[in-house]
């Protein structure tokens, strides 16, 4: 490039320039020198360019010195496996792959770059991701991965890769691979297992077995992905410069979920689509159960939008979807004749409830562990001698005390004690939040309705609760069969959502019945809150928290999972004697239902009854 | 006189210092330009390289056998070079970086270079230039451009890995059960760019000029490594004109047709029938005491050139073959177990 531009300047190097007269020329000067000067760099590119390459050398190393000390290596305790991961908390919280994870159980051993090898147990796991989350124990103050955005990253970007290949770091020192980001938005399908590779970032930094993990990092230093799967195929297992990690991005809309100690779904639409002769994405087959259908979707419409994301291949829809969990809600703009709709659409579980627990019970979607580790066509070595199971088990050491009282096994979670974690420190930040308990107490409300004459007089207890819209008054008697009460028609049933959040504010998630923290998912406003379900009397009721202030934003009444709950929004929150009241209230059901309740006046009274 | 001349000078100066001036200006800009394309550089010529390379998907599926290979954009009027393959076999589409697709019409293919020519209808291709001239040594640093494992579908563009040449060399045909086919000169990459699918995508030095095209996989017989190298841009380039100009001559043919000319009865020669169209030429069957065996053709010969153009179908061999004079000799260069063979044929004894 020097060299060309070089070229260019010197036939036209106007002869005039060396005339001594003009050099005479004082005023000229400092144009001429500032020509000369412009010359001497350019006509000597090697000397430039060395000292260009040494500088950026030298930068590329102190970047990847900033970036080892949170990458970790993972053993399985009884020496029979591992992989990679990163440290993306300062105590201790790292990413990994499932496939990692899956052979060591819920304990590990885990090294640093440090020489210290740390007790590190399992908190979630996102199986069709192939994401772990684990924890390493012993420190507050864990070197921690700064985070990028690899929405931000170009094909062509320089990347490195940080990780364990063929578990070589006996010393505990990772290796380190650089390359070049070959691909964005990869979808690898489900190798013969469940395991998909949605809107993934493809490398040709070397990723071999034991990368598996491990970090992906930008030129800048900063983590864009986790390592976790390669195409290999006829040349055995390594390398072939083609491997693939899991976007930073996708990882963050899971990170709360796994944080709380959850196996997390994978979300679908419930709808399949394939493109058509003019290359359109449009439905061909759509769940009369799913949100997306209540939401008006039907079979032949075009899908253009997913989550403002453009929608032109199956792929890209696949991929728009497969970096969500279930549960989150996306905008999403279709097509009918010449219509454009725009939904805000909620995105169900891949698997139904208990179906994905039952398929990693199985080992239906145990990947291959980290030696055998299998792609699309790969030839997988079927013929190894199988010796009877218990013959191959090398013993594990005994899980010390201070990871077993981490751990807590329950249906549905990778690690429970997680979960329970996060439901106290959740209901703390609540409590303190909602100030002095209304347990045992009475709230009535009288709420001006925006928009319509009659005002709504609202009447909460622990036993009997009742609204009155002028004259039509509705009650909810918990000691009847209430739940199929859902007034006032069309809300999706306000009054029993209003009275179990009077329950919620009153004794918290323990009058709630089976509670559960969820994660943290977009509310009907598309704010991020983090939720806690409750599965209580054959209903559910999942309140929104605020992220900081752990105070209650909102909640979602589901009477069935095949209809649109009533939502709720809590807003403009005033102290009434001394508890925390909100004073406004939108109310939503489906796309028909919406009010705004506006408090007029709010009194707490001792006594239950009126 | 003299104010006159210190006029002039004083003019002189100005416009000298007005150019300076300029030219200054000009070098800032080009060195600000030149240290921005280091910084940043690659990622941009790259997003200009993609749409340069396409997709091609054809006949395969089978097992091992991938129905998917890539090429490169040699004009803007929608001419493809690509590797030669089955893929190519039936069905040919090519679907550019942005999800268009096109059924593609096989112009014709070099056989020693193992090379074919794509027609897709098209303008305003954005292509490369094949006589780009960059020389190409050792330690220059690539880009390798290609649908490896079929990665790419529908509107994503082909995948990019970069490396440094190896070598540039000349592969020997290699002998035996596994040999593969490429023989020739060769860039070889120190990056794993033979891959299921890139055969026919781009070797690029890091500005974008194209160096080579990506050759179809080839494995050594005897310590089963992968060659990663690509066919010479010099070599792509003569091998496309050859095609071309062999299309040229085929339309061409009608008028010096000889009156005798050289038959498959007359040589003792049968060829392998034309079950699918395009059929490779193979011979099926050499009959004893023939012309044919005399020159030492034996059965499950390929022949790749009849005097030196290339016969790429057993139907362009028959051409050809109508073209000569039963009374000349010519030369027929036949493939056997992997080598390259000139064997003279003459119907006279």
């Amino acid at each position: 490039m020097a060299n060309r531009y070089n070229s260019g300047m010197t036939p036209s190097r106007p002869s005039l320039c060396w005339n001594p007269a003009t050099c005479r020329v004082g005023p000229l000067c400092f144009p001429l020198i500032g020509l000369l000067a412009g010359m001497l760099v350019a006509q000597s590119p090697d000397l430039d360019d060395l000292e260009k390459a040494r500088l950026a050398e030298s930068r590329r190393i102190a970047m990847i010195d900033q970036a080892i000390p949170a990458t970790i290596s993972v053993f399985s305790t009884d020496g029979q496996g591992g992989g990679s991961g990163v440290v993306i908390s300062p105590d201790g919280f790292a990413l990994t792959n499932y496939h990692v994870v899956q052979p060591c159980g819920i304990h590990m051993h885990c090294s640093m770059p440090d020489g210290r090898i740390y007790d590190a147990v399992l908190v979630g796991l996102d199986p069709v991701g192939d994401v772990a989350m684990i924890k390493l124990l012993g420190r507050e103050d864990f070197p921690v991965a700064a985070e990028g955005d690899a929405e931000t990253l170009r094909v062509g970007d320089w990347c490195f890769a940080i990780g364990n290949p063929f578990l070589l770091a006996t010393n505990f020192q990772p290796s380190v691979s650089w390359g070049v980001v070959s691909g964005l938005h990869r979808y690898q399908y489900p190798s013969g297992t469940l395991l998909e590779y949605a809107d993934c970032i493809q490398t040709d930094a070397a990723i071999n077995p034991g990368n598996s993990g491990g970090a992906l990092f930008d030129s800048a230093g900063r983590l864009v992905g986790v390592n976790g799967r390669g195409s290999f195929e006829k040349r055995g297992r390594v390398n072939v410069g083609v491997g693939y990690a899991i976007s930073i991005n996708q990882i963050r809309l899971f990170r709360e979920h796994l944080a709380g100690g959850r196996i997390v779904d994978h979300a679908t639409l419930g709808a399949t689509v394939r493109s058509d002769h003019a290359g359109r994405v449009v439905v061909r087959n759509i769940l009369p159960e799913s949100d997306a259908w209540r939401r008006g979707i039907r079979y032949g419409d075009e899908i253009l939008k997913i989550a403002d994301r453009r929608i032109a291949s199956v792929n890209e829809f696949k991929n728009a979807l497969g970096i969500y969990p279930a549960g989150w809600r996306v905008p999403v703009e279709y097509r009918r004749e010449e219509s454009t709709q725009r939904s805000y659409v909620r995105l169900a579980g891949v698997h139904a409830p208990g179906e994905l627990e039952d398929l990693l019970r199985r080992g239906a979607i145990a990947p291959e562990p980290e030696e055998k580790e299998g792609k699309d066509g790969n030839e997988r070595n079927d013929n190894e001698d199988k010796l009877p199971e218990s013959a191959l088990l090398p013993t594990r050491p005994p899980i010390p005390d201070t990871v077993q009282q981490m751990i807590q096994e329950r249906a549905g979670y990778a690690n429970y004690w997680f979960n329970r974690q996060r439901q106290e420190t959740i209901w703390q930040g609540c409590r303190a939040a909602i100030g002095a308990s209304p347990a045992g107490k009475r709230l009535q409300l009288i709420c001006e309705v925006e928009g319509e004459n009659p005002e709504m007089q609202v009447s909460l207890s622990a036993g009997k609760s009742g609204i009155r819209i002028g004259e039509k008054a509705h009650v909810f008697d918990s000691a009847g069969d209430p739940w199929l009460q859902l007034e006032p028609a069309g809300s999706g049933g306000l009054l029993p959502a209003l009275h179990l959040w009077f329950r919620f504010l009153g004794k918290g998630p323990a009058s709630m019945g089976d509670v559960s923290y969820f994660g943290v998912i977009p509310d009907a406003e598309g704010e991020l809150r983090d939720v806690l379900v409750c599965n209580t009397e054959g209903v559910q009721v999942r309140f929104f928290l605020d992220r900081d202030a752990h105070c209650l934003t909102g909640l979602e009444f589901w009477s069935s999972p095949d209809k649109d709950p009533c939502e709720v929004l809590f807003d403009d929150h005033r102290m009434v004697d001394s508890t925390s009241m909100p004073h406004r209230l939108t109310v939503i059901c489906g796309d028909l239902y919406r009010e705004e309740l506006v408090v007029q006046s709010a009194e707490i009274l001792d006594s239950p009854d009126n | 006189m003299i104010h006159g001349n210190s006029e002039r000078q004083r003019e002189k100066r100005y416009l000298v210092a007005k150019f300076l001036a300029a030219r200054l200006a000009v070098t800032c800009w080009l060195a600000s330009r030149f240290i921005i394309s280091v910084a940043n550089g690659q990622p941009t010529m790259i997003e200009e390289t993609l749409p340069k390379v396409a997709k091609v998907f054809g006949s395969g599926g089978l097992h091992r056998l991938e129905s998917w290979q890539t090429a490169v954009a040699t004009s803007g009027e929608g001419m493809f070079v690509t590797a030669w393959s089955y893929v190519l076999d039936a069905g040919v589409t090519v679907v550019l970086h942005d999800g268009r697709r096109f059924e593609a019409q096989v112009l014709g293919h070099h056989p020693r270079l193992e090379i074919a020519l794509l027609k897709i209808d098209i303008i305003g291709q954005p292509h490369f230039r094949l006589d780009s001239g960059t020389s190409v040594t050792p330690g220059l640093p690539v880009l390798a451009f290609s649908n490896l494992y079929g990665v790419a579908t529908g509107n994503e563009a082909v995948s990019v890995q970069h490396g440094i040449v190896s070598a540039t060399i000349d592969v020997a045909t290699q002998r035996g059960p596994r040999a593969s086919g490429y023989s020739g000169p060769a860039v070889i990459v120190d990056a794993i760019i033979s891959n299921p699918g890139a055969a026919g995508g781009a070797l690029t030095d890091r500005q974008g000029n194209f160096l080579g095209l990506i050759g179809r996989e080839s494995t050594s017989s005897r310590s089963g490594l992968w060659l990663n190298y690509a066919i010479p841009a010099a070599q792509v380039d003569q091998a496309v004109k050859e095609i071309l100009s062999g299309r040229a001559s085929e339309s061409l043919t009608g008028g010096a047709r000889p009156s005798e000319p050289v038959t498959l009865e007359l040589l003792g020669l049968l060829m392998v029938p034309a079950v699918a169209s395009p059929t490779p030429p193979w011979i099926e069957q050499v009959i004893a005491g023939s012309p044919a065996d005399r020159a030492g053709l034996r059965s499950d010969d390929l022949i790749l050139e009849v005097n030196g153009t290339p016969s790429a179908t057993r139907e362009r061999v028959l051409e050809q073959l109508a073209m000569i004079d039963r009374d000349r000799k010519f030369t027929l260069t036949i493939k056997r177990e992997g080598e390259f063979i000139p064997i003279e044929v003459s119907l006279n004894r």
